[in-house]
């Protein structure tokens, strides 16, 4: 676990996410303004940052900085409960399909399989489409319906990850002493899947993101619901990139928020993936610091250096200066 | 064979899911959205219109749910995929089909493009450890992880509207061309083209950069490699035979991302008003045009499909294994 923070990976990711973390908790309390609240009705062009308004204004005069906030509690909100959602729903089928076997597995592979290349996109437009673009949306439901689109992937690295793990002899004497087939799923193999479980939630709130966003830029969600999608909806609607005087302050904003918010969880990922994998962890080291570490300039074939286990220490030295 | 059979047989069930998923949803949600978009058309559609709709929605015939879905199967498979509502007479089938060909032109050239860059790249940035590729790596997380419209409306507002290179939207010019096996026709939409194609292409290429990366990183200490410098084969010989087998997990890893891209490229279609299925996807939505809504999911479905099937095709080609009858 030291070992894991110390990844200038791990804290990059752990310092973005969590501040996104943060903004969702308080950013409807910052927001300056209200944020359908217009400044001034008369004024039909939106206005550049100003001291009154940090981001500047939409064409509406709605302060942009006020929509950013509020907005972000609704985008993170629902990324996380369809990572939640979707994590539940791949431990659930992907341990019981692996462990299982027989029918069981059948099936639920092929459950997986479909949900895999059934593209979720354009289902989630069908279906937010008849569910209404005047209702009220409602931030849970949206969150679980994403996730019932998203845990397939999940749901098929755990299986296989699973598959492996029956045939080991802990499994076997478990099961010889009697224990139920539910108790050495929950606790002798879950366990040992944990950072599978991790990467695959991480994963899954990035799907979340993206597609969130996507859907409300689409319009198929209430445009009147603020979130970092919505405010790319009214941008593109109002051809904030095209007009002659680029209103970069209106749709730069949103779409960066989401980019930093699923760059900070890819970054916990990776970092997760090198823990795991200690090839990628000496492939991940850069330049000076490689040569730092006494590592040759090209690959070395068949002998990628797995770095020492003191290697770490080395690294949070410099992220330290 | 037995990997493809598997695989068709999959691809079968799945669009009979997507198609029986089609049917009911409409019929399952709350507040019956037919009856909606009937009232909805009571007052502007013709009698023939709004006959039409309730056949689709099966509403007020005296089929019962099955008959209904026995009947959907039957236009389905007559290419019929219902009237639009809002561009009414027109069929679904005959939007989408104009639509189409510049969708698939598009994502079909930028997702080629990218998947032989991103390979092409990946492999160099595994084989030349430390070098300025790899740090490139967080600003390649960022593209992948940004919205692929969001960089779309980026390159409109930078390349199109700052800079003036190229066209900033649609997928030709209406004003003064007319479509035609001409030159200037042509030119005119490969210039309109190249923007979309190559936001795509940043979109997506990061993903395959990693996913090679970390495979070739992984297949360079397999005992063959070791081998093949061993016997002092000269080092672009070495680094084709790991990028022949680091290369296979990512084909399998193309058909699956084939759904998120053509997902993310209709995204981009709609910032640069590209007349494809995107755009006729933003519109049906503006204007509660189910059915026009439901054909498009179900022609990208299959498309989708078709695509995946091609990938395990290629996949079989490159890797004996799987041709092996067991």
């Amino acid at each position: 676990m030291r070992r894991l923070l110390r990844s200038p990976k791990i804290i990059a990711g752990l310092c973005l996410s969590g501040a996104f973390g943060i903004l969702a908790i308080l950013g409807p309390f910052l927001a300056p303004y209200d944020p359908n609240a217009n400044a001034s009705t008369t004024v039909g062009i939106a206005q550049p940052p100003s001291a009154a308004h940090l981001l500047g204004t939409t064409q509406t005069q709605q302060d942009v900085l006020s929509q950013l906030l509020v907005g972000g509690r609704s985008t993170i909100l629902v990324s996380l409960v369809a990572g939640v959602v979707a994590t539940v729903l791949a431990v659930l089928f992907g341990v019981a399909a692996g462990y299982l076997g027989g029918w069981a597995d059948d099936g639920l592979s092929m459950l997986a399989n479909i949900f895999l290349v059934l593209p979720a996109l354009p289902l989630l437009i069908v279906i937010f489409g008849l569910l209404g673009r005047g209702a009220n949306p409602n931030d849970l439901l949206i969150g679980f319906i994403i996730a019932v689109t998203g845990w397939a992937f999940g749901a098929r690295q755990l299986r296989a990850q699973t598959l492996s793990m029956r045939a080991r002899d802990f499994i076997d004497s478990a099961r010889i002493i009697g224990e139920r087939s539910w108790r050495i799923m929950a606790f002798e193999i879950l366990p040992n899947l944990v950072p599978i479980v991790a990467t695959s939630f991480l994963f899954t709130v990035i799907y979340g993101v993206g597609t969130y966003t996507a859907l409300s830029f689409l319009g198929v969600i209430n445009t009147a619901h603020w979130s970092w999608g919505t405010m790319l909806y009214w941008a593109q609607n109002a051809q904030a990139a095209q007009d002659v005087h680029i209103q970069w302050w209106w749709f730069v904003p949103p779409g960066l928020a989401v980019g930093l918010f699923g760059t900070g969880l890819a970054l916990l990922n990776f970092g997760i993936d090198e823990y795991v994998n200690p090839r990628l962890r000496a492939a991940g080291i850069t330049g000076r610091r490689a040569r730092r570490a006494g590592l040759p300039r090209h690959t070395r074939l068949g002998l990628t250096p797995v770095l020492p286990s003191r290697e770490p220490v080395l690294l949070s030295q410099e992220t330290a200066r | 064979m037995r990997l493809i059979t598997r695989k068709v047989a999959l691809y079968v069930v799945t669009a009979i899911v997507a198609i029986t998923i089609n049917f009911f949803l409409p019929r399952l949600m709350p507040g019956n959205p037919a009856l909606t978009v009937l009232g909805k058309a009571q007052s502007a559609e013709s009698p023939q219109a709004i006959a039409a709709l309730e056949e689709q929605y099966g509403v007020q015939t005296r089929t019962g749910i099955w008959g209904q879905y026995v009947q959907y199967w039957d236009h389905l498979l007559h290419g019929n995929l219902g009237t639009s509502l809002n561009a009414y007479p027109a069929s679904v089938g005959s939007l989408i089909r104009a639509a189409l060909p510049w969708t698939l032109a598009l994502v079909g050239t930028a997702t080629v493009i990218s998947f032989v860059l991103g390979t092409l790249l990946g492999i160099a940035a595994a084989w030349r450890r430390g070098s300025w590729l790899d740090n490139l790596l967080p600003a390649m997380t960022f593209f992948q992880a940004a919205p692929y419209f969001f960089v779309a409306i980026l390159a409109v507002a930078l390349f199109a509207t700052k800079l003036g290179w190229f066209p900033p939207s649609q997928g030709y010019d209406t004003a003064t061309l007319n479509p035609g096996f001409n030159w200037a026709f042509i030119s005119n939409v490969l210039d309109h083209a190249v923007l979309p194609a190559l936001t795509i292409v940043l979109a997506s290429v990061a993903g395959w950069i990693i996913g090679m990366r970390n495979m070739m990183i992984t297949t360079m200490d397999e005992d063959y490699v070791l081998l093949a410098q061993a016997k002092g084969l000269p080092r672009q010989r070495v680094v084709a035979y790991a990028a022949r087998n680091a290369l296979l997990p990512n084909v399998s890893g193309f058909a699956l991302a084939i759904g998120f891209i053509v997902s993310g490229a209709l995204l981009t279609e709609i910032v640069f008003s590209y007349p494809g299925v995107g755009y006729l996807l933003l519109n049906s939505i503006g204007s509660d045009d189910y059915p026009v809504l439901q054909g498009i999911f179900l022609i990208i479905t299959i498309t989708v499909l078709l695509a995946n099937l091609l990938a395990d095709f290629v996949y079989a080609f490159l890797d004996p294994r799987t041709r092996q009858e067991t």
